[in-house]
């Protein structure tokens, strides 16, 4: 199995018919992702990449049967397309855009809470990469072919980082269940900790890495929570040792502002809860691999 | 975005903040009109730069005539500032702010931010005033008050009283804390602010709130929005860098270290200063090119990175997802011809088209070193910035 999104999952692409939402629908199209439609206000009735335009994401979810849909509008409407897909009754919605105003992102997220939790969204993103579930679908703009179907889950708020991680797992033969960019925004659809818990129930999926960045409280309530919750192991990885206080090294949310921001204290916080920390961005594979090597034992002893 | 402290307070006493009468100026003679202006025997004149802990570095001087508003106005106009948030390099004084000096009573600390764990606007006062919240919270951790205020309704009257009386308050100034509190937070969800900072808010002897200094900071997201409030940019308080590296779409923080970095990525970028350091090394620059590094961006991304007279060797590395690898090799060939560079540089190219990429850096027959992994990068640009010293170049 994998979280989120597989071969079965009928797509959307909100802000279908633009350069960007083009290219990359033809790309995931490619990899096997059953996208269905898309919307673009103004542009219904007509077809892009041989899939039928809707005017209202509510049309097109009936029309079609869709339950997933990635956006691509621009910032300046995306929280307003976000919020058209919740009503609609997406159940996982992942935004691409960059750029979104912090307190759109606020509004989003008391919207989302607005609604009962068994028709609630999910959200992955703004100003992230995706999520890929390797060889069975992907639903964002990154190279489906460094990525490897296995065990482990992968977590990141990078999209690059989240590249070199999987790449360097699948030179050593590791793969992945479903890699989820959650992004670079202070305010985040959903957290490490969100998707520990769904990798903590998906039976195909060993091990979880998150690999984090400066600024924000997410890997210390991450770190907690597998401290607590978890039986699988966790390996975790924090970039940004090297950055300076009080700048913002390029995501939004990149900044060292409070207690516990920087890089060192995140990695701390991971180590003291147990997780395996890598300790370079040069060894995110072979920890990776020497933290499932140590696991396999223990798992059959304590089961 | 950040602003001066007489435009944080121009905006806030737009949303009903009290504040001491004052003025700018940008000359000695101004300085001294505007005390005229204000009235009274005692003024404080405040240099504005963007940071805080002015009073501690002499930037702030309390006068008691026109004599002394001009001597000291005279003095701060041109001066360069240190302080512990400028770096040591500090800032050069270009604008004053003229205010009415007050007696101060008690001295409280009003802030407002985007709490990241509640994702919401909080509050955090305390009664202790005039110091930085960080020495609050290290040495009266007691004396915090916070509320978190519910987006869809907004601050409430009684989530304002809650502060005020918690802050040792008398009812008649509790009333006016209300207003202060409810009028910073429609500011900061007017505006897209990220922050509000008023410190101190000042008691004054007659039993008035003012706010003393604000600080305010913007979300540079939502500033297309807000053009009355982008409009205040003051470019002199910015690198120059970075501000050429927003105009080519170019993600730039300098550094203080000597080998320049061109990474696609926030996170990678970030990963790879940390490998250099790890290597023995030290970093010049956070460059993020972004998706799609057109030859023409990676040109400008070396000629920003090489305006720093400090690069001793450049280090390029680039993981092509939506990037095409041969596109980012031939903006690397360019760039070094253009810029007829003359010191070191490790390429690492990966991803999408990394064969043909790195097959066009060879055939160019440049002195370009190449890695495959992280790791190689890492080491080669350390490397050769060591052998390029013992060449005895600068």
């Amino acid at each position: 199995m994998s979280i989120l999104i597989d071969e079965t999952s009928k797509v959307l692409v909100q802000g279908f018919t633009g350069d960007k939402a083009t290219f990359h629908a033809r790309e995931m199209i490619a990899y096997g992702t059953n996208i269905v439609g898309g919307v673009t206000p103004g542009k219904g009735g007509a077809t892009h990449l041989d899939r039928p335009v809707f005017n209202t994401v509510k049309e097109a979810v009936r029309e079609t049967g869709a339950t997933t849909s990635i956006i691509f509008v621009p910032a300046a409407f995306c929280a307003d397309s976000i919020m058209e897909a919740a009503d609609a009754g997406i159940r996982f919605i992942v935004t691409i855009t960059d750029g979104i105003p912090a307190q759109d992102m606020m509004m989003v997220k008391r919207y989302l809470f607005r609604f009962p939790k068994d028709r609630r969204s999910t959200l992955v993103g703004p100003n992230c990469a995706g999520v890929i579930s390797p060889g069975k679908a992907m639903l964002g703009i990154m190279p489906g072919h460094i990525y490897m179907r296995g065990k482990v889950g992968l977590v990141t708020r990078s999209g690059t980082l989240g590249y070199e991680a999987a790449s360097q797992m699948k030179d050593l033969g590791i793969g992945i269940t479903t890699s989820v960019g959650i992004g670079g925004d202070p305010i985040n659809g959903s957290s490490f900790l969100d998707h520990l818990k769904l990798f903590e129930q998906d039976p195909e999926t060993e091990a979880v890495f998150i690999i984090g960045e400066i600024g924000g409280p997410q890997e210390a309530e991450a770190a907690l929570f597998a401290k607590e919750n978890m039986t699988k192991p966790v390996i975790g990885y924090v970039a940004g040792l090297t950055a300076p206080k009080g700048r913002r090294m390029g995501h939004a949310g990149a900044i060292i502002s409070a207690f516990g921001d920087t890089a060192a204290e995140k990695a701390e916080m991971m180590r003291s809860a147990g997780l395996t920390v890598a300790p370079s961005a040069a060894e995110l594979g072979s920890t990776v691999k020497a933290a499932l090597a140590n696991h396999r034992p223990r798992t059959t002893v304590a089961r | 975005m950040d602003i001066h402290e007489y435009q944080a307070k121009e905006l806030l006493a737009g949303f009903g903040v009290a504040i001491p009468r004052g003025g700018v100026a940008y000359s000695p003679e101004q300085a001294v009109y505007r005390a005229s202006e204000i009235g009274g025997s005692r003024w404080a004149v405040k240099a504005q730069i963007h940071s805080g802990a002015r009073g501690k570095a002499g930037g702030i001087k309390l006068c008691n005539n026109e004599d002394e508003v001009r001597g000291a106005a005279k003095a701060l106009l041109g001066k360069r500032l240190v302080t512990h948030q400028t770096g040591p390099e500090g800032r050069v004084v270009h604008r004053l702010y003229v205010e009415a000096a007050v007696p101060i009573e008690r001295e409280i600390y009003l802030g407002l931010v985007l709490d990241r764990k509640s994702e919401r606007i909080m509050v955090v006062a305390s009664a202790q005033g005039g110091m930085e919240i960080e020495e609050i919270a290290r040495n009266s951790p007691d004396t915090i008050v916070r509320e978190v205020v519910e987006p869809a309704v907004g601050m409430t009257a009684f989530q304002a009283r809650e502060i005020a009386f918690g802050l040792g308050l008398t009812p008649a100034q509790v009333s006016r804390a209300v207003t202060t509190l409810l009028g910073a937070y429609r500011a900061f969800r007017d505006l897209d602010a990220t922050m509000v900072e008023i410190n101190p808010l000042v008691v004054t002897a007659d039993g008035q709130l003012l706010a003393l200094d604000c600080k305010m900071t913007f979300d540079d997201n939502a500033m297309f929005r807000r053009p009355n409030v982008s409009e205040l940019r003051d470019y002199a308080e910015e690198d120059p860098r970075e501000a050429q590296a927003a105009e080519h779409g170019l993600n730039y923080v300098a550094l203080d270290g000597n080998i320049g970095c061109i990474i696609n990525g926030a996170g990678l970028a970030m990963a790879t200063m940390d490998m250099i350091k790890h290597a023995g090394g030290s970093p010049a620059n956070f460059l993020d090119v972004g998706g799609g590094a057109s030859p023409d961006r990676v040109a400008a991304a070396f000629r920003l990175v090489l305006s720093d007279s400090n690069i001793k060797a450049m280090l390029v590395n680039i993981f092509a997802g939506i990037n095409r690898c041969d596109w980012v090799a031939q903006g690397v060939v360019q760039a070094t011809r253009e810029t007829d560079l003359q010191i070191p540089l490790v390429v690492r190219l990966a991803g999408t088209n990394v064969e043909e990429g790195r097959r066009i850096l060879k055939e160019s027959g440049l002195p370009i070193i190449t890695a495959d992994t992280l790791s190689e990068a890492a080491e080669r640009v350390v490397a050769a910035l060591k052998t390029s010293r013992g060449d005895g170049q600068p």
